[in-house]
Protein backbone atom coordinates (compact mmCIF):
# COMPACT_ATOMS: atom_id res chain seq x y z
CA UNK A 1 0.00 0.00 0.00
CA UNK A 2 1.30 3.46 -0.75
CA UNK A 3 1.16 6.35 1.67
CA UNK A 4 -0.54 8.68 -0.83
CA UNK A 5 -4.07 8.04 0.31
CA UNK A 6 -6.71 10.23 -1.24
CA UNK A 7 -9.32 11.34 1.18
CA UNK A 8 -12.94 12.27 0.55
CA UNK A 9 -12.74 14.42 3.67
CA UNK A 10 -10.54 16.95 1.85
CA UNK A 11 -13.27 17.28 -0.73
CA UNK A 12 -15.92 17.60 1.99
CA UNK A 13 -14.07 20.54 3.53
CA UNK A 14 -13.69 22.37 0.24
CA UNK A 15 -17.34 21.98 -0.60
CA UNK A 16 -18.32 23.12 2.90
CA UNK A 17 -16.34 26.30 2.31
CA UNK A 18 -17.99 26.77 -1.03
CA UNK A 19 -21.38 26.38 0.58
CA UNK A 20 -20.57 29.16 3.05
CA UNK A 21 -20.04 31.80 0.34
CA UNK A 22 -23.58 32.44 -1.00
CA UNK A 23 -24.65 34.03 2.30
CA UNK A 24 -23.71 37.26 0.54
CA UNK A 25 -23.20 40.74 1.82
CA UNK A 26 -26.41 40.91 3.84
CA UNK A 27 -25.28 38.04 6.00
CA UNK A 28 -23.78 40.23 8.72
CA UNK A 29 -26.70 42.65 9.11
CA UNK A 30 -29.04 39.66 9.08
CA UNK A 31 -27.08 37.96 11.85
CA UNK A 32 -26.98 41.22 13.83
CA UNK A 33 -30.75 41.62 13.50
CA UNK A 34 -31.33 38.04 14.60
CA UNK A 35 -29.08 38.43 17.65
CA UNK A 36 -30.00 41.90 18.87
CA UNK A 37 -33.24 42.72 17.04
CA UNK A 38 -35.61 41.74 19.84
CA UNK A 39 -33.61 43.49 22.57
CA UNK A 40 -33.55 46.69 20.50
CA UNK A 41 -37.31 46.39 20.09
CA UNK A 42 -37.76 46.14 23.88
CA UNK A 43 -35.58 49.25 24.40
CA UNK A 44 -37.57 51.23 21.82
CA UNK A 45 -40.83 50.10 23.42
CA UNK A 46 -39.70 51.20 26.90
CA UNK A 47 -38.52 54.56 25.53
CA UNK A 48 -41.92 54.99 23.84
CA UNK A 49 -43.79 54.32 27.08
CA UNK A 50 -41.49 56.71 28.93
CA UNK A 51 -42.04 59.43 26.32
CA UNK A 52 -45.82 59.01 26.51
CA UNK A 53 -45.85 59.17 30.33
CA UNK A 54 -43.74 62.34 30.34
CA UNK A 55 -45.84 64.00 27.62
CA UNK A 56 -49.12 63.50 29.52
CA UNK A 57 -47.76 65.98 32.08
CA UNK A 58 -48.75 63.77 35.02
CA UNK A 59 -45.08 63.59 36.04
CA UNK A 60 -43.13 66.85 36.40
CA UNK A 61 -40.25 67.09 33.95
CA UNK A 62 -37.78 67.95 36.72
CA UNK A 63 -38.59 64.49 38.09
CA UNK A 64 -38.74 62.53 34.86
CA UNK A 65 -37.81 64.42 31.70
CA UNK A 66 -38.91 62.90 28.40
CA UNK A 67 -36.27 61.15 26.28
CA UNK A 68 -36.53 63.81 23.58
CA UNK A 69 -35.86 66.54 26.16
CA UNK A 70 -32.71 64.70 27.24
CA UNK A 71 -31.56 64.45 23.63
CA UNK A 72 -32.16 68.10 22.87
CA UNK A 73 -30.37 69.08 26.10
CA UNK A 74 -27.38 67.05 24.90
CA UNK A 75 -27.54 68.63 21.45
CA UNK A 76 -27.82 72.21 22.70
CA UNK A 77 -25.27 72.11 25.52
CA UNK A 78 -22.77 69.67 23.99
CA UNK A 79 -20.04 72.24 23.43
CA UNK A 80 -20.76 74.14 26.63
CA UNK A 81 -21.04 71.33 29.16
CA UNK A 82 -20.62 67.82 27.89
CA UNK A 83 -17.71 67.73 25.46
CA UNK A 84 -14.92 68.39 27.95
CA UNK A 85 -16.67 66.46 30.75
CA UNK A 86 -17.05 63.39 28.52
CA UNK A 87 -13.43 63.59 27.46
CA UNK A 88 -12.22 63.81 31.07
CA UNK A 89 -14.35 60.88 32.22
CA UNK A 90 -13.40 58.86 29.16
CA UNK A 91 -9.70 59.30 29.94
CA UNK A 92 -10.17 58.22 33.56
CA UNK A 93 -12.21 55.23 32.51
CA UNK A 94 -10.01 54.12 29.63
CA UNK A 95 -6.59 54.56 31.25
CA UNK A 96 -7.84 53.04 34.51
CA UNK A 97 -9.18 50.09 32.55
CA UNK A 98 -5.88 49.58 30.74
CA UNK A 99 -4.02 49.63 34.06
CA UNK A 100 -6.48 47.07 35.45
CA UNK A 101 -6.02 44.85 32.39
CA UNK A 102 -2.25 44.89 32.63
CA UNK A 103 -2.28 44.33 36.38
CA UNK A 104 -4.95 41.60 36.18
CA UNK A 105 -3.10 39.68 33.49
CA UNK A 106 0.21 40.11 35.30
CA UNK A 107 -1.07 38.96 38.69
CA UNK A 108 -2.91 36.01 37.12
CA UNK A 109 0.27 34.84 35.38
CA UNK A 110 2.33 35.30 38.54
CA UNK A 111 -0.13 33.33 40.68
CA UNK A 112 -0.34 30.64 38.02
CA UNK A 113 3.43 30.25 37.91
CA UNK A 114 4.11 30.27 41.61
CA UNK A 115 2.10 27.93 43.87
CA UNK A 116 3.59 29.68 46.92
CA UNK A 117 2.39 33.10 45.79
CA UNK A 118 -0.97 31.57 44.90
CA UNK A 119 -1.43 30.21 48.40
CA UNK A 120 -0.28 33.52 49.89
CA UNK A 121 -2.23 35.95 47.74
CA UNK A 122 -5.27 34.22 46.23
CA UNK A 123 -7.34 34.21 49.49
CA UNK A 124 -6.42 37.85 50.11
CA UNK A 125 -7.52 38.71 46.59
CA UNK A 126 -10.93 37.16 47.20
CA UNK A 127 -11.19 38.80 50.63
CA UNK A 128 -10.28 42.19 49.17
CA UNK A 129 -13.57 42.14 47.29
CA UNK A 130 -15.51 42.51 50.52
CA UNK A 131 -14.11 46.06 50.76
CA UNK A 132 -16.55 48.37 49.01
CA UNK A 133 -13.97 49.92 46.72
CA UNK A 134 -16.06 52.92 45.70
CA UNK A 135 -16.15 54.21 49.28
CA UNK A 136 -12.36 54.26 49.24
CA UNK A 137 -12.62 57.09 46.74
CA UNK A 138 -12.85 59.91 49.33
CA UNK A 139 -9.81 58.56 51.16
CA UNK A 140 -7.88 58.40 47.89
CA UNK A 141 -8.95 61.96 47.09
CA UNK A 142 -7.58 63.10 50.45
CA UNK A 143 -4.28 61.31 49.84
CA UNK A 144 -3.79 62.03 46.15
CA UNK A 145 -5.68 65.26 45.54
CA UNK A 146 -8.21 66.39 42.95
CA UNK A 147 -6.25 65.30 39.88
CA UNK A 148 -6.81 62.23 37.67
CA UNK A 149 -4.77 59.96 40.00
CA UNK A 150 -7.43 58.84 42.52
CA UNK A 151 -9.95 58.25 39.70
CA UNK A 152 -7.53 55.96 37.90
CA UNK A 153 -6.93 54.05 41.11
CA UNK A 154 -10.66 53.58 41.76
CA UNK A 155 -11.33 52.45 38.16
CA UNK A 156 -8.35 50.10 38.25
CA UNK A 157 -9.39 48.62 41.61
CA UNK A 158 -12.95 48.05 40.44
CA UNK A 159 -11.89 46.51 37.10
CA UNK A 160 -8.87 44.53 38.20
CA UNK A 161 -10.55 41.69 40.06
CA UNK A 162 -12.76 40.13 37.34
CA UNK A 163 -9.83 40.18 34.91
CA UNK A 164 -7.36 38.61 37.35
CA UNK A 165 -9.73 35.89 38.58
CA UNK A 166 -11.07 34.95 35.14
CA UNK A 167 -7.60 34.79 33.64
CA UNK A 168 -6.27 32.71 36.52
CA UNK A 169 -9.20 30.29 36.20
CA UNK A 170 -8.59 30.08 32.47
CA UNK A 171 -4.92 29.31 32.98
CA UNK A 172 -5.64 26.68 35.59
CA UNK A 173 -8.43 24.90 33.75
CA UNK A 174 -6.24 23.76 30.87
CA UNK A 175 -6.82 20.10 30.03
CA UNK A 176 -4.10 18.03 31.75
CA UNK A 177 -3.93 15.82 28.65
CA UNK A 178 -2.57 18.78 26.64
CA UNK A 179 0.22 19.21 29.14
CA UNK A 180 1.12 15.50 29.08
CA UNK A 181 1.15 15.47 25.29
CA UNK A 182 3.22 18.65 25.17
CA UNK A 183 5.84 17.05 27.45
CA UNK A 184 6.35 14.24 24.94
CA UNK A 185 6.65 16.76 22.06
CA UNK A 186 9.79 18.52 23.33
CA UNK A 187 7.65 20.99 25.29
CA UNK A 188 9.23 22.76 28.27
CA UNK A 189 7.25 24.38 31.11
CA UNK A 190 7.64 27.78 29.43
CA UNK A 191 6.62 26.50 25.98
CA UNK A 192 3.59 24.78 27.46
CA UNK A 193 2.63 28.07 29.06
CA UNK A 194 3.16 30.09 25.90
CA UNK A 195 1.68 27.68 23.38
CA UNK A 196 -1.08 25.97 25.39
CA UNK A 197 -2.02 27.66 28.65
CA UNK A 198 -1.93 31.31 27.61
CA UNK A 199 -3.94 30.87 24.38
CA UNK A 200 -6.50 28.64 26.07
CA UNK A 201 -6.94 31.23 28.82
CA UNK A 202 -7.62 34.02 26.30
CA UNK A 203 -11.41 33.50 26.15
CA UNK A 204 -11.66 33.69 29.97
CA UNK A 205 -9.37 36.72 29.99
CA UNK A 206 -11.66 38.51 27.56
CA UNK A 207 -14.82 37.61 29.49
CA UNK A 208 -13.17 39.14 32.54
CA UNK A 209 -12.38 42.25 30.52
CA UNK A 210 -15.95 42.48 29.28
CA UNK A 211 -17.35 42.36 32.84
CA UNK A 212 -14.81 44.96 33.93
CA UNK A 213 -15.57 47.24 30.98
CA UNK A 214 -19.12 47.55 32.23
CA UNK A 215 -17.85 48.58 35.70
CA UNK A 216 -15.26 51.08 34.51
CA UNK A 217 -17.54 54.17 34.16
CA UNK A 218 -18.99 53.49 37.62
CA UNK A 219 -15.49 53.68 39.05
CA UNK A 220 -14.73 56.90 37.20
CA UNK A 221 -17.95 58.59 38.34
CA UNK A 222 -17.46 57.60 41.98
CA UNK A 223 -13.93 58.94 41.78
CA UNK A 224 -15.33 62.25 40.55
CA UNK A 225 -18.06 62.33 43.20
CA UNK A 226 -15.38 62.31 45.86
CA UNK A 227 -13.56 65.36 44.64
CA UNK A 228 -13.18 66.82 41.17
CA UNK A 229 -13.78 69.90 39.10
CA UNK A 230 -14.60 68.30 35.78
CA UNK A 231 -16.05 65.12 34.30
CA UNK A 232 -19.54 63.68 33.95
CA UNK A 233 -19.69 62.80 37.65
CA UNK A 234 -18.95 66.43 38.46
CA UNK A 235 -21.71 67.54 36.03
CA UNK A 236 -24.20 65.22 37.75
CA UNK A 237 -23.12 66.45 41.19
CA UNK A 238 -23.71 70.06 40.14
CA UNK A 239 -26.97 69.50 38.28
CA UNK A 240 -28.73 67.30 40.86
CA UNK A 241 -29.30 69.90 43.65
CA UNK A 242 -30.36 72.50 41.06
CA UNK A 243 -33.10 70.15 39.83
CA UNK A 244 -31.54 70.13 36.36
CA UNK A 245 -32.71 66.55 36.01
CA UNK A 246 -32.41 66.61 32.22
CA UNK A 247 -28.70 67.27 32.63
CA UNK A 248 -28.31 64.33 35.02
CA UNK A 249 -30.09 62.07 32.55
CA UNK A 250 -27.92 63.33 29.69
CA UNK A 251 -24.78 62.48 31.70
CA UNK A 252 -26.14 59.02 32.49
CA UNK A 253 -26.85 58.49 28.79
CA UNK A 254 -23.28 59.47 27.88
CA UNK A 255 -21.87 57.13 30.53
CA UNK A 256 -24.00 54.29 29.20
CA UNK A 257 -22.81 54.90 25.65
CA UNK A 258 -19.18 54.95 26.83
CA UNK A 259 -19.70 51.70 28.69
CA UNK A 260 -21.21 50.03 25.62
CA UNK A 261 -18.39 51.32 23.42
CA UNK A 262 -15.80 49.94 25.82
CA UNK A 263 -17.50 46.52 25.87
CA UNK A 264 -17.63 46.56 22.06
CA UNK A 265 -13.96 47.51 21.89
CA UNK A 266 -13.13 44.52 24.10
CA UNK A 267 -15.16 42.19 21.88
CA UNK A 268 -13.45 43.62 18.83
CA UNK A 269 -9.97 43.06 20.27
CA UNK A 270 -11.01 39.53 21.18
CA UNK A 271 -11.91 38.87 17.56
CA UNK A 272 -8.50 40.17 16.52
CA UNK A 273 -6.39 38.50 19.20
CA UNK A 274 -8.33 35.30 19.95
CA UNK A 275 -10.53 34.56 16.93
CA UNK A 276 -10.78 30.88 17.91
CA UNK A 277 -12.84 31.72 21.00
CA UNK A 278 -16.01 31.95 18.92
CA UNK A 279 -15.33 29.25 16.38
CA UNK A 280 -17.65 26.28 16.27
CA UNK A 281 -15.96 23.12 17.46
CA UNK A 282 -16.53 19.75 15.90
CA UNK A 283 -15.50 16.21 16.70
CA UNK A 284 -14.02 16.89 20.07
CA UNK B 1 13.26 -11.38 18.68
CA UNK B 2 12.49 -12.40 22.21
CA UNK B 3 9.15 -14.02 21.48
CA UNK B 4 10.00 -15.80 18.25
CA UNK B 5 8.62 -19.32 18.12
CA UNK B 6 6.27 -18.87 21.04
CA UNK B 7 2.88 -18.52 19.50
CA UNK B 8 0.77 -21.40 20.66
CA UNK B 9 -1.98 -19.74 22.59
CA UNK B 10 -2.38 -19.98 26.31
CA UNK B 11 0.77 -22.05 26.49
CA UNK B 12 2.70 -19.01 25.39
CA UNK B 13 1.09 -16.97 28.07
CA UNK B 14 1.91 -19.66 30.60
CA UNK B 15 5.52 -19.73 29.51
CA UNK B 16 5.83 -15.97 29.53
CA UNK B 17 4.43 -15.77 33.00
CA UNK B 18 6.62 -18.54 34.34
CA UNK B 19 9.81 -17.40 32.73
CA UNK B 20 10.16 -13.66 32.43
CA UNK B 21 13.31 -12.71 30.59
CA UNK B 22 16.26 -11.89 32.82
CA UNK B 23 16.18 -8.27 33.96
CA UNK B 24 18.80 -6.39 32.06
CA UNK B 25 19.06 -9.07 29.41
CA UNK B 26 18.14 -6.72 26.62
CA UNK B 27 18.95 -7.88 23.13
CA UNK B 28 20.31 -5.43 20.63
CA UNK B 29 17.04 -5.17 18.74
CA UNK B 30 14.85 -4.67 21.80
CA UNK B 31 13.43 -1.18 21.93
CA UNK B 32 10.93 -1.29 24.77
CA UNK B 33 11.11 -3.62 27.67
CA UNK B 34 9.04 -3.88 30.85
CA UNK B 35 9.76 -6.31 33.69
CA UNK B 36 7.24 -7.23 36.37
CA UNK B 37 5.70 -3.76 36.34
CA UNK B 38 3.08 -2.93 38.97
CA UNK B 39 1.33 0.34 39.70
CA UNK B 40 -1.13 1.41 42.37
CA UNK B 41 -3.17 4.62 42.52
CA UNK B 42 -4.00 4.81 46.21
CA UNK B 43 -5.80 1.55 46.93
CA UNK B 44 -6.43 0.87 43.26
CA UNK B 45 -4.18 -1.83 41.94
CA UNK B 46 -3.99 -0.82 38.29
CA UNK B 47 -1.16 -2.93 36.86
CA UNK B 48 0.09 -6.23 38.17
CA UNK B 49 3.34 -7.86 37.08
CA UNK B 50 3.34 -6.79 33.44
CA UNK B 51 6.17 -8.01 31.20
CA UNK B 52 6.63 -6.65 27.71
CA UNK B 53 9.22 -6.67 24.97
CA UNK B 54 8.93 -4.74 21.74
CA UNK B 55 11.69 -4.96 19.15
CA UNK B 56 12.80 -2.02 17.08
CA UNK B 57 10.24 -0.94 14.47
CA UNK B 58 7.74 -3.55 15.59
CA UNK B 59 4.19 -2.71 16.58
CA UNK B 60 2.63 -3.93 19.78
CA UNK B 61 -1.13 -3.76 20.29
CA UNK B 62 -2.60 -3.68 23.79
CA UNK B 63 -6.28 -4.62 24.02
CA UNK B 64 -8.36 -4.91 27.14
CA UNK B 65 -11.42 -3.72 28.98
CA UNK B 66 -11.53 -0.04 29.87
CA UNK B 67 -10.06 0.76 33.25
CA UNK B 68 -7.55 -2.06 32.75
CA UNK B 69 -4.53 0.19 33.09
CA UNK B 70 -3.70 0.32 29.38
CA UNK B 71 -3.22 4.07 29.33
CA UNK B 72 -1.24 3.85 32.58
CA UNK B 73 1.09 1.39 30.87
CA UNK B 74 1.60 3.92 28.04
CA UNK B 75 2.40 6.66 30.55
CA UNK B 76 4.92 4.36 32.23
CA UNK B 77 6.64 3.53 28.97
CA UNK B 78 6.67 7.19 27.93
CA UNK B 79 8.29 8.38 31.15
CA UNK B 80 5.24 10.38 32.24
CA UNK B 81 4.85 8.09 35.25
CA UNK B 82 6.99 5.71 37.31
CA UNK B 83 6.13 2.12 38.25
CA UNK B 84 5.75 1.22 41.93
CA UNK B 85 7.44 -2.09 41.25
CA UNK B 86 9.46 -3.44 38.37
CA UNK B 87 11.40 -1.74 35.63
CA UNK B 88 10.66 -0.10 32.29
CA UNK B 89 13.31 0.71 29.73
CA UNK B 90 13.24 2.33 26.31
CA UNK B 91 16.28 1.75 24.13
CA UNK B 92 18.14 0.63 27.22
CA UNK B 93 17.30 3.75 29.24
CA UNK B 94 15.47 3.34 32.55
CA UNK B 95 15.30 6.96 33.76
CA UNK B 96 11.91 8.64 33.23
CA UNK B 97 13.46 11.70 31.57
CA UNK B 98 15.37 9.50 29.14
CA UNK B 99 12.25 7.50 28.30
CA UNK B 100 10.35 10.75 27.79
CA UNK B 101 13.05 11.88 25.38
CA UNK B 102 12.45 8.78 23.25
CA UNK B 103 8.64 8.58 23.19
CA UNK B 104 5.91 10.69 21.61
CA UNK B 105 2.32 10.36 22.79
CA UNK B 106 -0.79 10.61 20.63
CA UNK B 107 -3.78 10.98 22.95
CA UNK B 108 -7.26 9.67 22.25
CA UNK B 109 -8.75 13.08 21.54
CA UNK B 110 -6.86 14.85 18.78
CA UNK B 111 -6.17 17.88 21.04
CA UNK B 112 -5.47 20.09 18.05
CA UNK B 113 -5.14 23.69 19.10
CA UNK B 114 -7.84 25.90 17.62
CA UNK B 115 -5.44 28.84 17.70
CA UNK B 116 -3.03 27.13 15.33
CA UNK B 117 -3.52 26.38 11.65
CA UNK B 118 -3.53 22.74 10.64
CA UNK B 119 0.05 22.91 9.37
CA UNK B 120 1.28 24.60 12.56
CA UNK B 121 -0.49 22.02 14.70
CA UNK B 122 1.42 19.29 12.87
CA UNK B 123 4.69 21.18 13.23
CA UNK B 124 4.29 21.86 16.96
CA UNK B 125 7.11 19.56 18.06
CA UNK B 126 9.48 21.09 15.49
CA UNK B 127 8.73 24.58 16.78
CA UNK B 128 9.18 23.33 20.34
CA UNK B 129 12.66 22.19 19.34
CA UNK B 130 13.47 25.79 18.37
CA UNK B 131 12.93 25.53 14.62
CA UNK B 132 11.33 28.69 13.21
CA UNK B 133 7.71 28.52 12.10
CA UNK B 134 8.73 29.12 8.51
CA UNK B 135 11.22 26.26 8.49
CA UNK B 136 8.79 24.01 10.35
CA UNK B 137 6.15 24.66 7.70
CA UNK B 138 8.63 23.85 4.96
CA UNK B 139 9.26 20.52 6.66
CA UNK B 140 5.58 19.75 7.26
CA UNK B 141 4.22 20.74 3.86
CA UNK B 142 5.53 17.69 1.92
CA UNK B 143 4.21 15.44 4.70
CA UNK B 144 0.72 16.88 4.20
CA UNK B 145 0.95 15.99 0.53
CA UNK B 146 2.24 12.50 1.22
CA UNK B 147 -0.38 11.71 3.84
CA UNK B 148 -3.52 12.82 2.02
CA UNK B 149 -3.83 16.22 3.68
CA UNK B 150 -2.92 18.43 0.72
CA UNK B 151 -5.06 21.56 0.67
CA UNK B 152 -5.78 21.47 4.41
CA UNK B 153 -2.60 23.27 5.47
CA UNK B 154 -4.09 26.67 6.17
CA UNK B 155 -7.38 25.49 7.65
CA UNK B 156 -8.33 25.89 11.29
CA UNK B 157 -8.87 22.57 13.10
CA UNK B 158 -12.55 23.43 13.60
CA UNK B 159 -13.07 23.33 9.84
CA UNK B 160 -11.73 19.79 9.43
CA UNK B 161 -13.40 16.39 9.65
CA UNK B 162 -12.63 13.98 12.49
CA UNK B 163 -10.52 11.77 10.24
CA UNK B 164 -8.39 14.65 9.02
CA UNK B 165 -7.90 15.99 12.50
CA UNK B 166 -6.69 12.57 13.59
CA UNK B 167 -4.23 12.45 10.69
CA UNK B 168 -2.84 15.82 11.71
CA UNK B 169 -2.56 14.63 15.30
CA UNK B 170 -0.62 11.59 14.08
CA UNK B 171 1.69 13.72 11.93
CA UNK B 172 2.31 15.95 14.94
CA UNK B 173 3.35 12.86 16.92
CA UNK B 174 5.51 11.57 14.06
CA UNK B 175 7.24 14.94 13.63
CA UNK B 176 8.47 14.83 17.22
CA UNK B 177 11.06 12.60 15.53
CA UNK B 178 11.21 10.09 18.33
CA UNK B 179 11.74 6.36 18.00
CA UNK B 180 8.68 5.26 19.96
CA UNK B 181 5.10 6.26 19.17
CA UNK B 182 2.57 5.71 21.94
CA UNK B 183 -0.90 5.72 20.43
CA UNK B 184 -3.70 5.84 22.98
CA UNK B 185 -6.97 4.82 21.29
CA UNK B 186 -6.11 7.02 18.31
CA UNK B 187 -9.35 6.34 16.47
CA UNK B 188 -11.63 5.86 19.46
CA UNK B 189 -13.67 8.96 18.70
CA UNK B 190 -14.28 8.18 15.01
CA UNK B 191 -17.26 6.49 13.40
CA UNK B 192 -16.64 2.96 12.16
CA UNK B 193 -16.39 3.83 8.46
CA UNK B 194 -13.84 6.60 9.00
CA UNK B 195 -12.11 4.30 11.44
CA UNK B 196 -11.55 1.57 8.84
CA UNK B 197 -10.14 4.14 6.40
CA UNK B 198 -7.86 5.53 9.09
CA UNK B 199 -6.53 2.07 9.97
CA UNK B 200 -5.44 1.54 6.35
CA UNK B 201 -3.98 5.01 6.32
CA UNK B 202 -2.04 4.52 9.55
CA UNK B 203 -0.72 1.19 8.37
CA UNK B 204 0.67 2.68 5.15
CA UNK B 205 1.95 5.74 6.98
CA UNK B 206 3.91 3.51 9.35
CA UNK B 207 5.25 1.46 6.44
CA UNK B 208 6.57 4.72 4.98
CA UNK B 209 7.93 6.04 8.31
CA UNK B 210 8.85 2.98 10.37
CA UNK B 211 8.74 3.48 14.14
CA UNK B 212 8.35 1.34 17.20
CA UNK B 213 4.69 1.57 18.09
CA UNK B 214 2.62 0.74 21.12
CA UNK B 215 -1.06 0.97 20.23
CA UNK B 216 -3.69 0.90 22.95
CA UNK B 217 -7.18 0.09 21.73
CA UNK B 218 -10.36 -1.64 22.85
CA UNK B 219 -10.89 -2.85 19.28
CA UNK B 220 -9.41 -6.32 18.78
CA UNK B 221 -9.66 -6.13 14.98
CA UNK B 222 -7.82 -2.83 14.91
CA UNK B 223 -4.98 -4.27 16.99
CA UNK B 224 -4.71 -7.38 14.78
CA UNK B 225 -4.76 -5.33 11.60
CA UNK B 226 -2.12 -2.85 12.65
CA UNK B 227 0.24 -4.76 14.92
CA UNK B 228 2.82 -7.56 14.83
CA UNK B 229 1.97 -8.68 18.32
CA UNK B 230 -1.12 -8.20 20.45
CA UNK B 231 -1.32 -8.57 24.20
CA UNK B 232 -4.68 -9.02 25.88
CA UNK B 233 -5.02 -7.41 29.31
CA UNK B 234 -7.48 -8.22 32.06
CA UNK B 235 -9.56 -5.67 33.92
CA UNK B 236 -8.19 -4.18 37.15
CA UNK B 237 -5.61 -5.10 38.20
CA UNK B 238 -4.30 -5.22 34.65
CA UNK B 239 -2.47 -8.46 33.92
CA UNK B 240 -1.44 -9.88 30.59
CA UNK B 241 -3.83 -12.73 29.76
CA UNK B 242 -2.51 -13.70 26.34
CA UNK B 243 0.12 -12.75 23.81
CA UNK B 244 -0.74 -13.25 20.17
CA UNK B 245 1.85 -13.14 17.38
CA UNK B 246 0.23 -11.75 14.26
CA UNK B 247 1.62 -12.81 10.90
CA UNK B 248 -1.16 -12.30 8.43
CA UNK B 249 -0.87 -11.66 4.73
CA UNK B 250 -1.51 -7.92 4.49
CA UNK B 251 -2.63 -8.17 0.88
CA UNK B 252 -6.17 -7.28 -0.07
CA UNK B 253 -8.74 -4.86 1.18
CA UNK B 254 -9.72 -4.27 4.75
CA UNK B 255 -12.81 -6.47 4.36
CA UNK B 256 -10.90 -9.29 2.68
CA UNK B 257 -8.28 -9.42 5.42
CA UNK B 258 -10.90 -9.40 8.15
CA UNK B 259 -12.70 -12.31 6.46
CA UNK B 260 -9.65 -14.59 6.25
CA UNK B 261 -9.95 -17.72 8.41
CA UNK B 262 -6.54 -17.03 10.05
CA UNK B 263 -7.71 -13.57 11.04
CA UNK B 264 -11.00 -14.88 12.37
CA UNK B 265 -9.17 -17.49 14.44
CA UNK B 266 -6.87 -14.87 16.01
CA UNK B 267 -9.80 -12.60 16.73
CA UNK B 268 -11.69 -15.41 18.43
CA UNK B 269 -8.65 -16.24 20.50
CA UNK B 270 -8.25 -12.62 21.60
CA UNK B 271 -11.92 -12.24 22.44
CA UNK B 272 -11.82 -15.47 24.42
CA UNK B 273 -8.85 -14.18 26.41
CA UNK B 274 -10.72 -10.95 27.05
CA UNK B 275 -13.67 -12.82 28.51
CA UNK B 276 -11.66 -14.86 31.00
Amino acid sequence: MSAEVQDPAVEAVTSARRAKKPEGRFARPARFARTYGLSLLVVLLLLGIWEVISRTGKVKDYILPAPDQVLSELWNDWGLVYRSATWVTFQEMFIGFLIATAAGLGIAMLLHWSPVLRRAIYPLLIASQTIPIVVLAPILAIIMGYNIGPKLVVVALVCFFPIAINTLDGLRSVDEEYVRMMRTLHGTRWLTFRRIELPSAMPSFFSGMRVSAAFAPVGAVFGEFSGSNDGLGFVMLQAGPQLQTTRVFAAVLLLTVMSILLVLAVSFSERLIAPWAHQPRRNT
Amino acid sequence: MPNAGLDSGTYTSYLMHQMPAEPGAVSAATCISARDVSRWFGDNHVLDGVDLDVSLHRRLGIVGASGGGKSTLLSLIGGLDEPDEGMVSVQGCEKAADRLARCALMPQRDLLMPWRLAIDNAGLALENKGISRKDARARVKPMFERFGLAGAELRRPGELSGGMRQRIAFLRTLLAEKEVLLLDEPFGALDSLTRAGMQDWLSSALDAEPRTVVLVTHDVEEALLLCNEVVVMSARPGRIMDRIQVSLPKEGTHREIVAQPEFVALRERALEALET
